[in-house]
């Protein structure tokens, strides 16, 4: 029994959960707080962001490439508020993390006291579940749950907010162990059996992995359910990764920029697999014709996901590996060569851009990155048309090596994001791909890779425009760029070396080539800015609520 | 796809923020409710809302499923009618001076309704019942000058002896 304040509580809480790292900023309300982490300074490192968005994004990505929960802490009012776009992003794509918010004292709460907000009821729809402590007894159970929350069935943020007097105050602590991580639901035999058949029997099959894939770390396991069953397989952009580029059985992304092959083999498919994915509007853009001619069998251990955006023909809730390797004695081993090319015949009509050396183009330029970097490099992007090229064009990604911003699609994700991965990985190169929009959203967080020395590359494609919307709106909106088309002066070899950092500027791969070799030998961050031609399109695509017949290939 | 009338009772620990858990799910999924009441239960520990729904299959089963992810839901299920008991209560304030008051008084008897104000020129009412029958006596006065009325919205309870369970699946 020790004799502990509200902060120390936290803090050995936090030790209790194996939290050595936690991304945050400071401020008033949180004084106690982090006078307890001054104190538990050697045990727990406290990476000090830019803005408390970016610590958020820096917690998600330490858990996106680490698997672990990812810890930010932030202050009341404005910091808590700063968070809102960090977790929101995490609620999106499902990823572990606990936020921990001081707010005013308890005798001020409900009087808008300085830099008081309601952030439970702020963050309600956005986490998966919240706390307000303000009686230090609570500490212990509420942080505890917090750990179980987040990582419990499909996981994401939990939000745990203390008042400074709790903070502040002194109680006995007794320590304990972290609560256990509810249990999968069991996966019914006779449901494996019923799906095994429909497996076996299928002609022209199709697997569709989502996140879930990922986030159970089911790779293996599909792996082993291919080798022994062929099917062809597809991924969405959360599913990156997580099935081998080079496996013949990987016919690449599907939806809105996915390519001919896997949006025409789903369109086709007898039988749809979908693992742990949630027919989201960029994937079944079209919800009453997606799969159509197929029985669809939904695997995913979020109940609410059945029949929720697809009417499935049978369903089962579990943790998607568990399924996997379940099932794996049921299957019969079957080849369907005459399946497979079919496939193989649309994949010649796949979108291929066009190489020119003389320009930058995006292919190219994600081709020389893939070319130079290790086989285990993370790779972190923003949001927009490099964020699809970089899905579609890196061809040797790792499970948790492709961090992206997938659900809710936040511009500005990806700097913060990479300091997390490059904290939590320290060995990995991690490589963080952006666009002159998103840049300008989180440039300034390259302080803190400055401050820490992590050697992240960001490779900026700067088009001069607002690149996605600038395509939509060329496409859709007959030429009218309304706000894309910044006039930006920016001088990005000069901003890098303002913050402390190394900039570069390329037009030609040739040049590109030299400063990455370079980059990738300095022991800090990288910018290097790559001047790309605006009329750069993604391609191929399907416009909003269209299906495979209506995709634009140019 | 046809739409149908449910009554949904949830079970939630009774804690802070219960109802704006509740009622933020409903806003930001768009479920259709018709009403939603809150009330004690036996163990001080737990909450009872109940849910008046019209809405799909679908999305009676989104409602459930969703509703069933919040931390704080222990059980959640759908009263089957043939199963339970609804009831709701009316206040009704009806201008009424002393040519029709004997007129209303039939009808307040035939419902065995209550008068439970009366003035010169007005009357307010009482009635409970389930909803259908409330909506029937509304039906039996909308030819009297109505001012203004209320109603707490249905709140049911199953027959017989159940066990609390905690929503797992």
């Amino acid at each position: 029994m020790m004799k502990l304040t509200g902060g120390e509580i936290v803090a050995e809480l936090l030790l209790e959960h194996g939290v050595d790292t936690v991304f945050g900023y400071p401020g008033g309300a949180a004084l106690n707080m982090y006078d307890a982490l001054y104190k538990y300074k050697d045990k727990i490192r406290h990476i000090l962001g830019s803005h408390e968005q970016h610590s958020a994004h820096a917690a998600d990505g330490y858990a996106r490439a680490t698997g672990k929960v990812g810890v930010v802490l932030a202050t009341s009012g404005p910091g808590a508020c700063n968070l809102v776009t960090g977790i929101a992003t995490a609620f999106m794509d499902s990823i572990p993390m606990v936020a921990i918010t001081s707010n005013v004292s308890s005798e001020l709460i409900g009087r808008d006291a300085f830099q008081e907000i309601y952030i439970t009821g702020v963050t309600l729809p956005i986490t998966k579940h919240n706390f307000f402590v303000n009686k230090i007894e609570d500490l212990p159970h509420v942080i505890r749950q917090a750990f179980k929350i987040a990582q419990s069935g499909r996981k994401g943020p939990v939000l745990v907010d203390i008042t400074k007097d709790v903070t502040g105050a002194s109680a006995n602590y007794e320590t304990g162990a972290p609560y256990a991580v509810a249990v999968p639901p069991e996966v019914s035999q006779s449901d494996l059996e019923e799906i095994a058949r429909m497996i076996n029997k299928a002609k022209q099959p199709m697997v569709y992995c989502g996140g879930g894939v990922a986030a159970s770390d089911g790779g293996p396991a599909l792996k082993a359910l291919l080798d022994k069953s062929e099917m062809p397989s597809c991924f969405t952009i959360m599913a990156s990764g997580v099935l081998d580029h080079k496996d013949h059985r990987n016919m690449g992304m599907i939806g809105m920029h996915g390519n001919v092959a896997s949006n025409r083999a789903m369109d086709q498919a007898d039988l749809i697999l979908a693992l742990g994915t949630r027919f989201s509007d960029r994937v079944a853009q079209n919800m009453k014709k997606f799969g159509s001619k197929a029985t669809i069998v939904h695997v995913d251990i979020d109940k609410s996901e059945i029949n929720k955006n697809v009417v499935v023909g049978k369903s089962i809730v579990c943790d998607v590996r568990d399924f996997l390797e379940r099932i794996l004695p049921l299957i019969e081993e079957k080849k369907r060569s005459s399946w497979f090319e079919k496939i193989g015949g649309w994949a010649e009509k796949n979108y291929k851009p066009k190489d020119d050396d003389s320009v930058l183009k995006p292919h190219q330029i994600i081709g020389t990155i893939c070319g130079m970097t290790r086989d285990d490099a993370v790779y972190v992007t923003d949001v927009g048309q490099h964020q699809i090229w970089a899905a579609q064009y890196i061809k040797h990604l790792k499970p948790r090596s492709f961090l992206t911003s997938g659900g809710l699609g936040t511009m500005g994700f990806g700097y913060g994001a990479a300091v997390g991965a490059q904290i939590g990985c320290p060995e990995k190169q991690v490589i963080h791909i952006t666009g002159d929009g998103s840049f300008h959203m989180n440039m300034n967080e390259t302080s803190t890779a400055v401050s820490h020395q992590l050697p992240i590359i960001t490779v900026l494609l700067n088009n001069q425009v607002l690149g996605m919307v600038y395509q939509w709106q060329g496409a859709f909106y007959g030429d009218r760029y309304s706000a894309t088309t910044v006039e930006r002066k920016t001088d990005f070899v000069k901003v890098a070396e303002g913050f402390g950092a190394k900039g570069y500027r390329a037009s030609n791969l040739k040049e590109f080539r030299e400063f990455f070799g370079k980059a990738l030998e300095e022991k800090g961050p990288v910018w290097i800015e790559c001047l790309v031609d605006r009329e750069e399109q993604v391609l191929p695509m399907i416009p909003n609520g269209g299906t495979v017949e209506d995709m634009i290939i140019g | 796809m046809t739409e149908k009338k449910e009554v949904i009772s949830i079970l939630v620990d009774n804690q802070y923020n219960v109802l704006s858990r509740i009622s933020s799910l409903i806003g930001r999924r768009g479920f259709n409710i018709d009403t939603i009441t809150a009330s004690a239960t036996q163990d001080p520990e737990i909450t009872r809302i109940t849910i008046g729904f019209t809405g799909t299959e679908q999305s009676l089963s989104q409602l459930l499923t969703q509703m069933g992810k919040l931390e704080i839901v222990r059980e959640i299920f759908v009263l089957d009618p043939a199963e339970s008991v609804f009831r709701e209560l009316l206040l009704i304030k009806l201008k009424a001076d002393k040519s029709v008051r004997s007129a209303i008084i039939e009808i307040v008897d035939i419902y065995r309704a209550r008068i439970i104000d009366l003035s010169k020129d007005s009357m307010i009412i009482e009635l409970t019942g389930a909803p259908d029958k409330i909506d029937g006596f509304m039906k039996m006065l909308d030819c009297y000058e109505m001012v203004e009325f209320c109603r707490t919205g249905v709140t049911g309870i199953h027959r017989g002896v159940r066990e609390y369970t905690r929503f797992e699946d």
